[in-house]
């Protein structure tokens, strides 16, 4: 049915295109002189009819879900739904509509079948209303487009106000995004404060997301501290550190001062093969080669190394890294003007030393921006640490302990839980706002030193 | 040079000259030191490179055959019988057929007999079953078929498993070892390329598991990602990029795109939950909603490569057509945009390949689902590449590791394939002004 209403739609605005075209050319052969041409009194029909209908599609596509289980479950019987709460309300409303696709499981209830040939019935009812709708919208607006059709009508102005009303729109999505993140991460994040102080998510030192799954349990109240949660990120996001930033620093300067041009331009790319690795695939490797030669190596020199430590997912967030840091300096040397390096080198200086006492000083600014950038990275990098880190948070700062990560605990809270209303879920939210709030101050940090420097030297 | 005159005994000063010559051995043996700890950093990084390829490689080569069985399966009378299709023993008259190409094997006792049915992988009672119901005249004939073996003994034949350990170590036990080299030893074991790797969807066992579900999950993905963010990203540059005027809403707009760009993907993950699970009602797990959360993402960097674009069609073109009596926007649509289109594609291309290798947005909403059969539309339930591979990382069974390995190369594979593609079309429509 949906299908319908879409070939509807193109079928009405194939034809309101070429209506309005007909129309306008036998004005012009009438003797008439056109303002616009034949072909823009057609593209004003066609997007007078495309724009609407196919927002009004979508929106009942979206829409129509929600509204559908509304209608199913305040037709149900009173008093069967007594009791349960929201989770087992859900279960009941996919049992109704697993039962209304013919998937039978068991013997359901009479008043569940009834409920399914409800469903049935709405969505059947609801698809037909879906194309009528869409076949009186697109012959109304075919039939007002054409009424337009006159050799004075300024179709062009008209097709070209539609065009930038649409290319406004397609550039608030990205202000949307964002005022989405805010709203909801704020949203859950003042529900989770409701059941949770805030001082003792700020300055806890205990972080057991644990919460009781009956309600006389005892010894199961959670513990929401996110300081050992925030540590351990800072403990992996500085071994990551020790290791890109020598790394991506030298290849940096080898690569913009000493290597031969030929070889710079093949190890340039390669770099970018290491920066375009998908991070689960980073990630894998940390279990399957790091995590196993870090413990065998501690085991050679009398260490306890766990199995999942802090140095293992560190060192390979560091090697994905690496080519963000080295192409990061790279521009910030090369952006270093030209007369810097001549006055230098005129001086007598070598080319070490150009670089180390001129070039570097001067790049420094754009350096340390890029390393912010690559700090931010390293907090929000998430599958590497999924798979290598630890899940239990711990006051440490030992590389060779397990530590756990705010991304780490994003995603284990949220993995295969559905309710939202459970103080476990908003923690993971909170979490969220927290790191998107830390990873948008470097950001921004960064970035304004990134752009001061450069200024000074344009 | 007037120290020379000085009289002898009293040290001279060492002119500047020889100072630098004195100097200048230091100095160059500080500049070639410098020159080997910047090749030692690249070193470092192709090196960690080729572990990481190599180690792929090495694992993920054994995923690629897989250990077939043939043999002649007597459709027992007494186990499958017509009036009971689709349902039968098919397990009993699988090991039975089995348990006449062993010698010496006691098919009464209860211990062996489901050891001999353990070396057929669980889904040859299956194959078997689909085979009968597709055609009941079967029943009480011989057929030949070929079956993949359970992971153990594919491990066994591939070298995997070593027979130097102790047997109680092993996870196969003697006389298993003993039956599966008498199989060999007649021929009925070969090793073909495992074509089940991508047409099969996943499954609990290592030997029958597959990424065909993975792969149309990541397609559907990918096709929404690509539907939603190139028309928006498109629309959203040429704004930005030709008409927008210079205010506070343009500025606003650019800085939310910056900061969209280095937003942490997880973040998107909980817009993608809290928005279009929890509040639109969208369903979980269905490759739609993590198309639609991969296109907030991608939209940046197509907006970002687009303008580049733009910025590159140089100005006289656009001179060009305005002086010949083209509206802003015709200039734009008509000469500008064509121009700038490889650019646009390769941008577009390149935030694809990012896209499908994005697993922890997909992981929030649900994409990690264990689901046995492909997805028919993008709203179904689905797994995608990368959170396939995440799942077979987690699973315990020794066959899924070196699955996962398999997986990554098809996913690096793509990848490559993607950026190859882009920068083919940089250099092959790439106009230089």
């Amino acid at each position: 049915m949906t299908t319908l209403a879409f070939i509807l739609l193109i079928i009405a605005v194939i034809v309101g295109y070429a209506i309005n075209r007909v129309a306008a050319r036998s004005i012009r052969e009438g003797g008439n002189k056109l303002h616009s041409l034949t072909t823009y009194h057609g593209l004003f029909s066609a997007l007078l009819i495309l724009v609407p209908v196919l927002t009004f599609i979508l929106l009942w596509l979206v829409l129509q879900g929600s509204v559908m289980d509304r209608m199913v479950m305040n037709g149900l019987q009173d008093g069967v739904l007594d009791g349960l709460d929201s989770g087992s309300t859900q279960l009941v409303l996919a049992e109704i509509k697993s039962i209304s696709r013919g998937q039978i499981f068991g013997t359901p209830e009479d008043w569940k079948i009834a409920a399914a040939d409800q469903y049935v019935a709405i969505q059947g009812r609801s698809a037909w209303l879906l194309v009528i709708a869409v076949a009186l919208m697109a012959l109304g607006l075919m039939a007002f487009a054409r009424s337009r059709v006159s050799a004075q009508f300024r179709a062009r102005q008209g097709v070209e106000g539609i065009v930038t009303g649409l290319m406004i729109f397609c550039s608030t999505v990205a202000i949307f995004t964002t005022i989405g993140i805010v709203v909801s991460l704020t949203y859950e994040t003042f529900r989770f404060f409701d059941a949770v102080p805030v001082t003792e998510f700020l300055f806890g030192t205990n972080w057991e997301p644990q919460i009781p799954l009956r309600a006389d349990q005892i010894a199961a109240e959670g513990a929401f501290g996110w300081l050992p949660v925030f540590l351990g990120t800072l403990v992996i996001t500085f071994i990551a550190l020790i290791v890109a930033v020598p790394v991506g620093l030298f290849s940096a300067i080898y690569l913009n001062e000493f290597a031969p041009k030929k070889l710079r331009s093949v190890i340039k790319p390669m770099l970018e093969i290491l920066a375009g690795v998908p991070t689960i695939v980073y990630g894998f490797f940390a279990i399957l080669v790091v995590a196993p030669a870090l413990r065998s190596l501690g085991q050679s020199i009398g260490l306890d190394v766990a199995p999942n430590t802090a140095l293992a997912a560190g060192s390979v967030m560091g090697i994905m890294l690496i080519p963000f840091i080295s192409s990061f300096a790279d521009d910030a040397l090369s952006a270093v003007p030209y007369t810097l390096r001549e006055g230098a080198l005129g001086l007598g200086a070598t080319r070490a030393e150009m670089m180390t006492n001129v070039l570097f000083p001067a790049a420094l600014p754009g350096i340390v921006g890029g390393v912010l950038l690559a700090v931010s990275r390293a907090i929000g990098e998430t599958m590497i640490v999924v798979m290598a880190a630890g899940l239990m948070a711990k006051m440490t700062i030992n590389p060779l302990d397990s530590v756990t990560t705010v991304t780490v605990q994003i995603v284990t809270l949220l993995i295969g839980d559905t309710s939202f209303d459970n103080p476990k879920t908003l923690a993971a939210f909170t979490l969220g706002m927290m790191l998107f709030l830390v990873t948008l101050l470097i950001n921004i940090f960064a970035l304004r030193i990134v752009r001061k420097y450069r200024e000074a030297y344009d | 040079m007037t120290d020379i005159s000085n009289g002898a005994g009293v040290p001279r000063k060492p002119t500047s000259k020889e100072l630098v010559a004195a100097s200048l051995k230091g100095r160059r043996r500080k500049e070639k030191r410098l020159q080997w700890i910047g090749i030692g950093a690249i070193a470092i990084a192709f090196v960690t490179l080729f572990i990481l390829v190599s180690s792929l490689v090495s694992t993920g080569r054994y995923a690629f055959t897989q250990t077939h069985l043939t043999f002649e399966v007597f459709v027992d009378p007494e186990e499958v019988t017509p009036a009971r299709l689709p349902r039968g023993n098919f397990d009993d008259a699988l090991a039975a057929s089995l348990g006449q190409m062993l010698p010496g094997v006691d098919m009464d006792d209860r211990a062996t007999k489901r050891g001999v049915e353990g070396i057929l992988s669980n889904g040859a009672q299956f194959e078997l079953r689909d085979l009968v119901v597709a055609d009941p005249s079967l029943i009480g004939k011989t057929i030949t078929m070929k079956v993949p073996v359970a992971d153990t003994f594919d491990q066994l034949n591939k070298g995997l498993i070593d027979r130097e350990t102790p047997e109680q170590l092993r996870r196969v036990k003697d006389n298993e070892i003993v039956w599966f080299d008498a199989l060999k030893e007649q021929g009925a074991i070969s090793k073909p390329f495992n074509l089940a790797l991508f047409t099969n969807a996943d499954s609990r066992f290592p030997e029958l598991a597959g990424l065909k579900g993975a792969l149309v999950g990541s397609f559907w993905a990918l096709l929404t990602c690509f539907l939603i963010a190139f028309p928006l990203g498109i629309g959203s540059a040429i704004y930005l990029e030709e008409f927008a005027p210079k205010n506070k809403l343009s500025d606003f707009i650019e800085v939310n795109i910056n900061n969209l760009a280095a937003v942490p993907s997880v973040v998107f993950g909980l817009l993608a939950l809290a928005v279009f699970i929890g509040w639109f009602g969208l369903p979980r797990s269905a490759p739609f909603v993590g198309g639609l959360t991969l296109a907030l993402m991608t939209m940046p960097t197509i907006i970002i490569a687009t303008r580049a674009a733009l910025k590159a069609v140089p100005p006289s073109i656009r001179e060009a057509a305005l002086g010949l009596g083209a509206s802003k926007q015709q200039v734009v649509f008509q000469h500008v945009l064509p121009l700038a289109m490889p650019g646009i594609l390769t941008g577009t291309i390149i935030g694809l390949a990012q896209a499908l290798g994005e697993t922890a947005p997909l992981l929030l909403i649900g994409m990690n689902a264990f689901i046995t059969s492909a997805a028919s539309s993008p709203f179904d339930s689905s797994t995608a590449l990368p959170t396939q591979i995440f799942i077979w990382a987690d699973s315990p069974e020794r066959g899924f590791v070196s699955r996962t390995s398999a997986a990554i190369l098809v996913l690096l594979g793509f990848l490559v394939m993607m950026n190859a593609v882009a920068i083919f079309l940089r250099q092959k429509f790439e106009r230089k002004w």
